[in-house]
């Protein structure tokens, strides 16, 4: 099954997320060179490119990690570049790290409560609020849909890898994000269980409508979730298309294996 | 549910009893329980900052040191010369009547907390943004820093210190005088405990422990990370600042460097508390101040001379074998702190 043209039909023509001509260097080193993408609202777009093309130099500029040397990065219509990390989270753009991180010293299911949506920065009243009971029941039904909710009063440190990583996914369903970045889900994960992984991605895109743009190392994962695929190399675009032309593209398999 | 105050009443209500009562059934120690009091107050505190949220600071003292001195600027300045004050040290003898001792001593313990906050404001806006061990680095040489800049200020009596109004003839004896500050001491550790009890169980309490345990993550979900920590800074202060201040008036003589912002003792002793007791748990700073006030009352009556030695030895076995703290332990699994089950 082809997962991407089972709900094709879902992703509209409204831009989310649009770099446009980004340049980042550090020192002498030129991670992204006048680069320039979009993602359009409800798409699954895949980011690939060999190991130091960028990439994650990507996401960064674009969460606000570091400023950028050039460009433009438009989320949802409103210029983004000069923001703070904080600031472009709360308009709805969030990021999982290469690392998983979550919060190890508290319960699972508090880790998914204290996630809930910040779309703004609370006032000083509101910084004392409580969770409520909508708060927690949300968290719960969160912890069923990724698999965690017999472990929600465990300390989350204790999970496993695996299990972290779900809880991680669970956080990030919690906060309503419009606009997901995901570096290298697949990273470490059983291969037995990166079909379920898969899945569970494409469920968070088709049943809480969450856009994603996903960095994948893993070819085949990334051919069936993506709708559409960017590929860089030396911190720039070499070829972007539908998942059939990349896997086919010239530029990209010289990109991989060396040209010839 | 029961929450856990429903739960826990039979313990707070003796723990009540025994702190109403007990000055007066061992009326010879009524100052060393009142420190006790004091200590777990400054222990709570330093946890706040350095167990729930994370950040541990070697400064915290200065909060304690500028309540000290607020409150006793305050007790002097609406009735005599703050100059004079300082300036005449023994030569010339000031004395506050009953009435104005009562109020100057109200006023000055009820901003000592309020300054203390602000400063914290102030100073939080403008290191709270670094983390980890510069944070660390930068609290510690803070907490020196202003006991030598307070020791440079004349009016405040210099580095020679300032001395406290004395207890009124008219007041009674000064076993009223210490009585008076064991309950100021018990009531103040009552509010501290269940004001920081009922923080930690909204959702700043729990926002406190995320940044605690991956602070690039928090920021990522949209967290107003520096916004949360300074707040915490700020309770903190507060009640460190409450906390000097009757700590000064007991003591009866501020020094800025060996009593005000004492860095090497009460600095050092709170944060060893809290870790002798657990960090980021709410009974372990509790527990760790009164262990540790014990012991150190202990060593200091039957072992004079090596007490430092004594109590340094305490300390690497508390290290060694409960590096968790006691609390931590005790404390199993199944006893996860949940902020989601509490409410």
């Amino acid at each position: 099954m082809n997962p991407s043209s089972t709900h094709h039909q879902r992703t509209s023509n409204e831009v989310l997320l649009n770099v446009n001509q980004v340049a980042k260097s550090f020192g002498g080193v030129i991670a992204n060179n006048n680069v320039s993408l979009n993602v359009k609202k409800g798409e699954i777009v895949g980011l690939i490119g060999p190991n130091g093309s960028g990439k994650t130099t990507l996401f960064n500029s674009i969460c606000g990690s570091h400023p950028i040397d050039s460009g433009s990065i438009v989320f949802k219509d409103e210029e983004i570049k000069t923001f703070s990390i904080a600031e472009i989270a709360r308009r709805g753009l969030l990021r999982t790290f290469q690392h998983t991180k979550i919060y190890t010293g508290v319960s699972v299911l508090d880790n998914v409560c204290i996630s809930f949506p910040r779309k703004k920065i609370p006032s000083y009243l509101e910084m004392f609020n409580r969770l409520s009971k909508e708060t927690i029941a949300k968290a719960e039904d969160i912890l069923k849909f990724v698999g965690l909710y017999e472990k929600r009063f465990l300390l989350a440190g204790s999970l496993s890898f695996g299990q972290q990583k779900l809880l991680e996914f669970a956080m990030i369903l919690m906060s309503e994000p419009e606009l997901l970045l995901l570096d290298e889900p697949t990273a470490g994960v059983n291969p037995t269980l990166i079909n379920g992984l898969i899945q569970r991605l494409i469920d968070i895109n088709r049943r809480y409508g969450v856009t994603l743009l996903v960095i994948e190392h893993n070819m085949r994962v990334i051919m069936s979730l993506a709708h559409r695929i960017y590929c860089l190399a030396h911190g720039e675009v070499i070829e972007s298309g539908l998942p059939k032309q990349i896997k086919n593209s010239k530029k990209v398999i010289d990109a991989y294996l060396g040209a010839k | 549910m029961k929450s856990s105050l429903q739960k826990n009443l039979y313990g707070y209500i003796i723990c009540i009893i025994v702190g109403i009562f007990i000055p007066l059934v061992y009326p010879s120690f009524v100052v060393q329980f009142a420190f006790a009091w004091l200590f777990i107050v400054m222990a709570l505190t330093w946890d706040l900052q350095g167990g729930q949220m994370g950040y541990n600071s070697f400064g915290n003292i200065v909060f304690f040191g500028i309540g000290m001195y607020t409150c006793v600027v305050l007790q002097i300045i609406p009735f005599f010369s703050l100059a004079e004050w300082s300036e005449g040290g023994g030569e010339k003898t000031f004395t506050h009547t009953n009435a104005q001792y009562f109020r100057g001593l109200l006023l000055g313990i009820l901003a000592s907390g309020f300054a203390a906050s602000l400063i914290a404001a102030v100073l939080g806006s403008l290191i709270l943004r670094m983390r980890g061990h510069y944070f660390a680095i930068c609290t510690l040489a803070l907490g020196v820093a202003v006991g030598e800049m307070v020791s440079g200020i004349e009016i405040l009596g210099g580095g020679s210190g300032i001395s406290v109004p004395v207890w009124p003839e008219a007041a009674g004896s000064i076993d009223n005088r210490n009585l008076l500050f064991y309950y100021l001491a018990l009531g103040l550790f009552a509010l501290c405990f269940l004001i920081l009890q009922l923080l930690l169980r909204t959702t700043f309490g729990g926002t406190l422990n995320a940044i605690r345990d991956d602070e690039d993550k928090a920021e990522a979900m949209g967290i107003a990370v520096v916004k949360y920590k300074i707040l915490g800074w700020v309770i903190s202060a507060f009640f460190l600042g409450f906390a000097g201040a009757i700590t000064g008036n007991m003591v009866g003589f501020i020094d800025p460097i060996d009593v005000a912002f004492a860095g090497a003792t009460y600095g050092v002793w709170m944060i060893l508390m809290v870790i002798m007791g657990g960090k980021g748990t709410l009974w372990g700073p509790v527990i760790g101040a009164l262990i540790f006030h014990v012991f150190q009352e202990l060593f200091w009556t039957y072992l004079l001379g090596w007490q430092r030695v004594a109590l340094g030895a305490l300390i690497v076995i508390i290290v060694v074998f409960f590096p968790k703290g006691i609390l931590g332990y005790f404390q199993t699994r199944s006893q996860v702190k949940n902020l989601s089950r509490s409410t």
